[in-house]
């Protein structure tokens, strides 16, 4: 027994100091005092933030635009990606390593370079609106809107909807379509009635991903949403290095941390329950 | 005319001929099986004439009707897979029920013809199990009446025994012949297990590298293979070179050096009586025990010949024992030179 729970030790050193450590003293720090003089006062305790956080319009506002973007972008991305997947399971051998490949690679760029780029594409005289003057158009306020974020994050993220949908196609055995088809289904009744319900797990576990990282994500808004598009993360930025506010900060972190949690824990909890019986999951 | 027709069937993948210029007719409720070693082309022919893989050349007719261009969905034809291709996600009766709702049957009468083809294999008790509950046998009689309820006009079966172990195979081989006489369909298997194609069918389609080398019922193909491979392939068979005597008939020729034909000999053709009799003379190399008969590799002078005899309760033959060996000469068969390379 002692030898299992030494072998597991370095993992649980780094999990309780790189993660239980962290978020138990931004618990700890979201219930501290916080002063503008004197800033924040380590030994008295108040709910203060949690109640200001819930009375201010301001913050709803703020989860709220960060709930439909999420859901937005992970609308897209299923969308996109499942479809994706989908022809890429179906692709022959060169190609689908190529493709596999391409779809990854985004993921060895920084967020940060990517979203520099979208900047320059969407960009009041970027090449989006060059593009669109040429055409004989007017220039169109693209940069710091909703519609930058949702784009940027889209592109970001949908490698983490394919890989998990294109592991559930792998398990798929391609003679079940064939079967539905001799059976009298047509192309689009097998996509409906069997490849989709058995890649459900794939697609469940794809948007939870990106939900999660789209709920949290911090650079693609600092950066396309500006200073007047903010989104959860961008304000606890701003409550920590432009206010000085951390225990604000905390507040909202936990919140933030909170509610993605209950929507995934839900999320998770209504489809399973729907597949569960049929997929054995 | 027959009721499943191929004329001059061919596929074509790039530079490779998959199959070449097949022509068969299967007549209404037969039983017919395409056998022939991986790559030959059997289940590329079953796969044409499902739908699944589009014909280079040639035509496909059912009832007289052309099919050689029709989609899968349109031809209603019961295919049945290797891997079964059931539907992990639905049930035992949504599995079977599937095709019914395609063809928008009505609610009460698909459920009466479910309920009767899962009597059909035995299956009525697990109608609301998932596939993933069912042992291998079971899963297959899922994708037979999966197959059979919507009353198709041919049956394919694509190697439907190779998932199952040996036992559950011969079980399933009487299962499958018991249904197909029951239901009367008309019935095309593809096989690689000569047994399996000579046990069930009523005429056996032998094929080597894409083309159709014997038809015939599985008696005669197994009496009188017409060439070199397809006497090994279907059954054993021992080789041994021979020549016509004075009155034309073929014997087998006892100095060393080959022949001018090529002569089979069945294994349990051959007698093995007393040392010193007979018509060849060898000595037992080893010995094999199947319950219900021996099989003997005996070295002789025209090399090495497998002689199966029946148990009969008698003592068998220790191995080194010397053994004279007879047959009858009308049961040599002359072979002719193969024309494909398999």
């Amino acid at each position: 027994m002692s030898r299992g729970y030494l072998l597991s030790l370095p993992a649980l050193v780094l999990f309780v100091g790189l993660l239980i450590l962290p978020l138990g003293l931004t618990l700890v720090l979201s219930f501290n005092v916080f002063d503008y003089q004197v800033g924040v006062k380590a030994d008295e305790w108040t709910f203060a933030h949690y109640l200001s956080l819930f009375s201010d319009a301001y913050f709803y506002e703020i989860f709220w635009r960060t709930f439909w973007i999420s859901a937005l972008v992970t609308l897209l991305c299923v969308v996109i990606g499942v479809p994706e997947a989908y022809i890429l399971s179906r692709m022959g051998t060169p190609w689908r390593s190529i493709f596999l490949i391409l779809i990854l690679t985004p993921l060895l760029i920084s967020v940060v370079v990517r979203a520099f780029g979208w900047s320059l594409l969407l960009g009041a005289d970027g090449l989006v609106n060059q593009v669109i003057q040429f055409l004989g158009g007017r220039p169109v306020k693209l940069l710091y809107t909703p519609f930058a974020v949702i784009i940027a994050l889209v592109h970001v993220m949908l490698p983490f909807m394919i890989i998990p949908v294109w592991t559930s196609l792998q398990k798929l055995d391609p003679s079940a379509e064939q079967a539905a088809l001799s059976l009298g289904a047509s192309q689009t009744t097998v996509m409906r009635r069997i490849v989709l319900p058995q890649v459900m797990p794939g697609v469940l576990s794809g948007t939870l991903i990106v939900f999660g990282l789209a709920a949290s994500s911090f650079a693609i808004p600092g950066l396309l949403g500006g200073r007047r598009l903010k989104m959860v993360a961008t304000v606890v930025y701003d409550q920590y290095l432009s206010e000085l506010n951390w225990p604000m900060g905390a507040t909202i972190a936990v919140v933030l941390l909170l509610v993605n949690l209950l929507i995934m824990l839900s999320w998770n909890r209504m489809v399973e329950g729907r597949y569960k019986k049929s997929l054995g999951v | 005319m027959a009721f499943l027709q191929l004329h001059a069937l061919s596929k074509r993948y790039g530079a490779v001929d998959a199959v070449v210029a097949t022509d068969l007719a299967v007549e209404k409720g037969e039983f017919v099986s395409l056998l022939g070693p991986s790559g030959c082309g059997k289940t590329t022919t079953l796969q044409m004439i499902a739908g699944f893989v589009d014909v280079s050349g040639g035509q496909i007719l059912l009832d007289g009707r052309d099919i050689t261009h029709a989609k899968p969905a349109s031809r209603g034809l019961g295919v049945v897979f290797q891997s079964y291709a059931l539907f992990p996600h639905m049930s035992v009766r949504d599995n079977v029920a599937f095709g019914l709702k395609m063809r928008k049957v009505p609610t009460a009468e698909i459920a009466s013809k479910v309920k009767t083809v899962l009597e059909l294999v035995r299956l009525a008790p697990h109608a609301d199990r998932y596939p993933r509950e069912l042992s291998g046998g079971q899963r297959q009689r899922v994708a037979l009446a999966r197959a059979l309820v919507i009353e198709p006009p041919v049956l394919l079966l694509d190697e439907p025994l190779s998932n199952l172990d040996a036992n559950l195979r011969e079980e399933m081989q009487f299962e499958i012949r018991r249904i197909q006489c029951a239901v009367g369909i008309t019935t095309l298997m593809v096989t690689h297990d000569q047994a399996e194609a000579l046990s069930i069918s009523d005429r056996v389609v032998v094929m080597q590298a894409g083309r159709v080398t014997q038809i015939d019922a599985p008696y005669k193909l197994y009496e009188h293979p017409r060439t070199r491979f397809i006497s090994d392939f279907v059954g054993k068979a021992n080789l041994l070179p021979g020549d016509y005597d004075q009155l034309g008939t073929p014997q087998v020729r006892h100095e060393s050096g080959d022949g001018e034909l090529t002569l089979s000999l069945r294994p349990e053709k051959i007698q093995l009586v007393d040392a010193g009799t007979g018509r060849l003379q060898g000595k037992v190399l080893d010995s094999y025990f199947f319950g219900s008969q021996w099989l003997y590799r005996i070295h002789t002078s025209l090399g090495e010949i497998t002689v199966v005899r029946s148990n009969d309760g008698s003592a068998p033959l220790g191995c080194g024992a010397a053994v004279g060996l007879d047959w009858q000469a009308s049961l040599l068969r002359v072979l002719a030179a193969d024309e494909v390379r398999a």
